[in-house]
């Protein structure tokens, strides 16, 4: 570990710090996309214009916080960078494939022949489970290390199923705040299913990554970290079980049109994200390489980090104020999209 | 065959070429579209009247497709830097790598967020603030073209650095981002996006005019068009000529394979035609005219210009570059001819005539075809060097097993020709669907938009 008196100390940790946020707003904010992409495939045709329009004004600048996370490996971490995609090569390529998919037939179901309609929907909903899977595909190969065994490569599988959980858990909490009527009430059903599968994916990384090295475990398991950590899975206990507690309840209380819990469990589920990549992010520390590379052996020259640092300093709060501003623009529940 | 599965350098190239071909062809017209709509816009706020509106309704569906294709072929291209050509990062990577995070942090944010309320914003926001969020949409899709075509510059003529243990170090960060030919890259590469934008409106509106779909907002757009790309060509062709001549001082060898030339000579005749040999290392079938390119190049017949031989080894392939350039160059020749030829007939007549809008819908995807060409010229012209005299292609690629490379190829190969063909027929069938919207039973109800062309000439036999 280098000094952190030192720019060349301390400017890595900043990046990664910068790269841990865009990834962090990104799995929130593209995840609730993809998850009401997912869930698409359960909805009627009316449902399924409604779920659009729930995310036309927003997914663009999600995902390009995904562009951001790659772009700050890139460019802060060059050294790592072809590592980590060189081992991601065939998972990358099949998120991009998704990504691509669902990104063009939000455009085209919308604008082709309405006899092409049903295609774009499938290529909608296939893509947005296709990256969905793929992300979590590869978040766990990264906690095993990048490490190609069968039974690891079975663990990613499994983790590539609750992140897409984990994503529709989102969507649904998304959609009980956007839509009305019958698709909300259906978003209830949508996101109880989807909750235990994301416990037991948050579960599943939490056991994983310890017993991926001594380290890890000795970081988590020590005194006196074991307690001073404590809070942490107990607290995604307790919004866990919230969120089911909001979903039981809320059906009654929209009957009721009351909608003051609607927000509920799209914000448990954000803190749980928060939470659970937290406990991720404390754990993998300081590698950017699981066990291989350190994020000071992967930085960029200082002079480089730097010059990036003054735009990051001046253009990230621009880029948070104006993407509020859009998001509360389009505040309230959805309607249809028209262009004007 | 079995030696090209095998080659990952040769398919990471092909690869990455069918990337940024497919990828180059979005961005371009969402750069010219974005302030195209602004200037709709802004005339449909302060004129009222329902033309301009209509204007902008009608292409800014098309901007929005081509902005969603843009985007999502961007991330991709984001990822392939590291997945196919890591040697890249990790020699220049504290070149490259700054600029691209620029990009993303000044321009895609801008573009992406402001894109919603742009699209979506009516009624939700005053009229004063969507046009401020096109406003800042055209200026991210442009200050993106910026970042980009400063590390693209950077790669042809870098500047600015100093190599430490086989690490590019900046010395300076304005030397890095204003290197020689970047003032003529920017230049150019915004007029192409223009004229792309100009011929692929004009040449739709074009195609709803010969339709009988006449209402004001064609007659609008087409006008506006018309203008942008009657004014923009010879403009281009005098930036492209200052372009060349800055590569001539930079990068001798491009303009040698552009212009055919093996030999070091003077007097050099301006090539027109010929087949480009690299085995013999000379043109078989020349067709030239003598002295010619000398007087182009340095402004005197006998001036002496360098040809191929004295780069051995690390010129590029001749007959990709020698061909992209004249592809480029005769496509722009044929809009400045069909431009000026609709301009004028329009101020005339106040319509188009029939042979001027053929030409038009004819060259509606002219502006592609030039944008590609123009940037084969000068990518492969780069050849054998990924970053100009610091590193080479072959040393940059991925060790990555080629079956990989391979498989994912296909997939994006496939991929882009479906999307392409959607693209293309959907912008015809929103076309159609406009004029008939408008139009109602009035048009001819064509199942096929594609047979609309034939069904209207008949029609017009019969008057």
């Amino acid at each position: 570990m280098s000094e952190l008196a030192q720019s060349n100390g301390w400017l890595p940790l900043v990046f990664m710090a910068v790269m841990g946020l865009a990834v962090l707003i990104y799995v929130v904010l593209d995840g609730y996309d993809l998850g009401v992409g997912i869930l698409m495939g359960l909805a009627s045709d009316t449902e399924k214009d409604t779920m659009v329009a729930s995310i036309g004004p927003f997914w663009d600048a999600n995902e390009t916080w995904l562009v951001l996370g790659i772009g700050v490996l890139l460019t802060a971490f060059p050294l790592a960078h072809g590592i980590v995609m060189g081992a991601l090569y065939l998972p990358v390529a099949a998120m991009l494939l998704g990504l691509i998919l669902r990104g063009v037939a939000f455009d085209f179901r919308f604008k082709g022949q309405a006899h092409h309609k049903p295609w774009w929907n499938r290529a909608f909903v296939g893509g947005s489970l296709l990256a969905a899977l793929a992300q979590g595909y590869m978040l766990g190969l990264l906690v095993v290390g990048f490490d190609r065994t069968p039974i690891n490569m079975l663990f990613a599988a499994f983790i590539a199923l609750c992140l897409a959980a984990g994503y529709c858990l989102l969507g649904a909490g998304w959609l009980l705040m956007k839509a009305e009527g019958d698709l909300q009430r259906r978003a209830i059903v949508w996101g109880r299913r989807a909750l235990w599968l994301t416990a037991l994916g948050i579960v599943g990384v939490s056991v994983a990554t310890p017993l991926m090295s001594r380290a890890i475990f000795d970081k988590w398991f020590s005194v006196p970290n074991i307690f001073l950590l404590a809070p942490i899975p107990a607290f995604t206990a307790i919004l866990f079980l919230l969120a089911a507690f909001a979903f039981k309840r809320l059906p009654v209380r929209l009957e009721q049109r009351n909608e003051s819990w609607a927000w509920v469990p799209f914000g448990s589920t954000v803190v749980i994200f928060v939470l659970a990549f937290h406990g991720l992010a404390y754990s993998l520390f300081p590698w950017i390489v699981p066990q291989r590379m350190d994020i000071w052996q992967a930085a960029a020259a200082p002079e480089s980090l730097m010059f990036i640092l003054i735009g990051v300093i001046i253009v990230l709060p621009a880029i948070l104020g104006y993407t509020a501003f859009a998001y509360w623009v389009f505040r309230g529940k959805s309607r249809d999209l028209e262009y004007g | 065959m079995s030696s090209l599965l095998n080659d990952a350098l040769l398919l990471s190239r092909i690869q990455f070429a069918a990337n940024i071909t497919f990828h180059i062809l979005f961005p371009a017209l969402s750069i010219g579209l974005a302030w195209m709509l602004l200037y709709f816009k802004i005339r449909s706020d302060r004129d009222g009247g329902a033309a301009w509106m209509d204007a902008y309704r009608f292409w800014v569906k098309v901007f929005a497709l081509t902005f969603a294709i843009g985007v999502v072929t961007g991330v991709t291209m984001s990822f392939q830097f590291g997945t196919n050509w890591p040697g890249y990062m990790e020699t220049v990577g504290n070149i490259a790598g700054p600029l691209l995070a620029y990009e993303v942090l000044t321009a895609f944010f801008l573009e992406a967020t402001f894109l919603g309320v742009m699209l979506f914003g009516t009624g939700r926001v005053s009229k004063g603030v969507q046009t401020m969020a096109t406003f800042l949409v055209a200026l991210g899709t442009t200050l993106s073209a910026f970042w980009i075509l400063a590390l693209s510059s950077w790669m042809q003529t870098p500047a600015g650095f100093e190599m430490i243990d086989g690490r590019a170090h900046v010395t300076s960060w304005l030397a890095v981002l204003f290197t020689p030919s970047f003032p003529y890259r920017f230049t150019h590469m915004l007029m192409a996006c223009g004229l792309t934008t100009a011929f692929l409106i004009a040449g739709i509106s074009a195609w709803r005019w010969r339709r009988g779909d006449r209402g004001g907002d064609v007659r609008v757009a087409l006008g506006s068009a018309v203008w942008v790309a009657a004014l923009l060509i010879p403009l281009q062709i005098v930036v492209g000529d200052l372009h060349g001549l800055n590569t001539l001082e930079h990068q001798p060898a491009k303009v040698a394979a552009m212009e055919g030339l093996w030999e070091t000579q003077r007097g050099v005749p301006a090539v027109l035609f010929a087949l480009p040999d690299e085995a013999t290392r000379s043109n078989r079938m020349e067709i030239s005219i003598p002295k010619l390119a000398s007087f182009y190049l340095k402004h005197s017949f006998d001036a002496e210009v360098q040809g191929l031989n004295d780069f051995p080894n690390s010129h590029p392939p001749v007959m990709q570059v020698f061909w992209a350039f004249r592809i480029m160059v005769g496509v722009g020749l044929l809009m400045l001819v069909v431009s000026w030829a609709s301009l004028l007939r329009l101020r005339r007549y106040g319509e188009l005539g029939p042979k001027t809008s053929r030409a038009l819908v004819l060259m509606t995807f002219s502006g592609w075809v030039a944008l590609v060409s123009g940037w084969y010229v000068t990518e492969i012209g780069r050849q054998p060097w990924l970053v100009q005299g610091v590193l080479r292609t072959a040393d940059a690629v991925t060790k990555v097993p080629p079956e990989r490379i391979g498989l994912t190829l296909a997939m994006y190969l496939i991929l882009y020709a479906v999307l392409l063909v959607a693209f293309v027929s959907t912008l015809f069938y929103l076309a159609h669907k406009a004029g008939a919207d408008v139009n109602g039973k009035r048009m001819n109800p064509v199942a096929d938009p594609y047979r609309a062309n034939e069904i209207h000439a008949r029609e017009h036999k019969h008057v």
